[in-house]
């Protein structure tokens, strides 16, 4: 493994702990340590694979593979994600093991059910914050962007049909209205 | 709330337990579509195509792997993994969920540079960006009419929101502060049931 690779692995293990909410809480920790503190990427280009992170399919958490890709190439995008899914992967592992031995507590039940309004409220607000960010541009694409956003919204709510027909009608309206 | 763990009527049965290349194969197709993140597509490969788990279940899932540091859905799948096929099940979910987003946006990367400026994709893919964010509001929407919450919990779940998306405060308070009440308005109403 080479220096930097090493180093990008080091980083993101001890990083890795800490994201509670997922990379995307992590960010700006990210953002200081590769950008600000060590010099290893531009801030464009940061930004530019955050933006391409977040806009391809896939886990956002796969932003740490960008990162290591532009700082060690193949062997720094696998010690990055290594180090920042690993211990993740074991705790996620030991906490799943508990819950199976303790199935049938009513403790575990109260705390399993007990999260599920609060990672649903999280997962709304996600939703609202991305689409506050989509809705940009002149006052007319404004609505364009919070029309394909309440449309698809809709969609995916009432319709059983795939929520990728709304994906798909939504590039095909921007790509005919947010010119 | 009963302790009954049966699905509520409107829930067709569930299918038997996949083993890792059944798990493989869904949580691949889920990273492949996953636009706006990758945990709706995880949750209506499991709830609605392939009935492996009941909504009631893959929330509580989709719950702890919130509040466990790194990618909720990422979290999910190492539980969900777990829980059908062992160790060899979570690795099966885990790689599938990562590998192939993985080829998709490394290639992008490689011929981002290509196409940076060129407004026909911009403009394709800000309408996709707003799709994506519409589908990942619409979801939230369709996960709790069909779990069918208390007033309670409804509130939270409004006030986590708001917390997150207006006041911008932290995750960890959020879950510190919120998450306790929750489970207090939980096992109130279990009391209260008897």
């Amino acid at each position: 493994m080479t220096p930097a690779a090493w180093d990008l692995f080091v980083f993101f293990l001890k990083l890795s702990l800490l994201a509670v909410g997922g990379a995307n809480a992590a960010v700006p920790e990210m953002h200081r340590e590769v950008v600000e503190l060590r010099g290893w990427m531009t801030d464009a280009t940061f930004s530019q694979g955050y933006a391409l992170a977040s806009a391809a399919p896939g886990p956002n958490v796969l932003f740490v593979a960008v990162i290591g890709w532009h700082v060690a190439g193949a062997q720094g995008l696998v010690a990055s994600l290594l180090g920042f899914l690993g211990p993740t992967f074991i705790l996620a592992w030991a906490v799943a093991s508990l819950t199976q031995r303790l199935a049938g507590d009513w403790r575990l039940a109260a705390l399993r059910a007990g999260l599920v309004p609060v990672a649903i409220g999280l997962i709304l607000a996600t939703g609202l914050v991305t689409g506050a960010a989509a809705a940009r541009g002149s006052g007319v694409e404004v609505a364009v962007a919070v029309t394909i956003t309440l449309a698809s919204a809709l969609f995916t709510w009432r319709s059983n049909l795939s929520p990728l027909w709304a994906l798909a009608a939504g590039g095909a309206l921007g790509w005919l209205l947010l010119h | 709330m009963s302790k009954n763990a049966a699905p509520p009527p409107e829930e067709p049965p569930l299918n038997p337990s996949p083993g890792p290349g059944q798990l493989f194969m869904a949580f691949a197709k889920a990273g492949l579509m996953g636009f706006g993140g990758a945990q709706i597509w995880v949750r209506r490969a499991m709830v609605e195509e392939r009935r492996w788990m009941t909504e009631r279940d893959y929330a509580e899932v989709l719950g702890l792997g919130q509040v466990l540091p790194g990618p909720n859905v990422g979290n999910a799948a190492v539980m969900i993994g777990r829980r059908f096929a062992g160790l060899r099940g979570s690795f099966a979910a885990t790689g599938g969920l990562y590998l192939f987003p993985l080829i998709v946006l490394i290639s992008l990367v490689l011929l981002w540079q290509g196409f940076a400026d060129n407004p026909d994709v911009s403009a394709f893919m800000h309408g996709l960006a707003c799709a994506a964010a519409g589908m990942v509001i619409g979801n939230a929407f369709r996960m709790s009419g069909r779990l069918r919450p208390p007033p309670e919990l409804i509130a939270i779940g409004l006030l986590s929101t708001l917390a997150a998306a207006w006041f911008r405060v932290p995750l960890p308070v959020i879950v510190l502060v919120l998450g306790p009440v929750s489970i207090g308005a939980v096992v109130w109403r279990m009391r209260r049931a008897g």
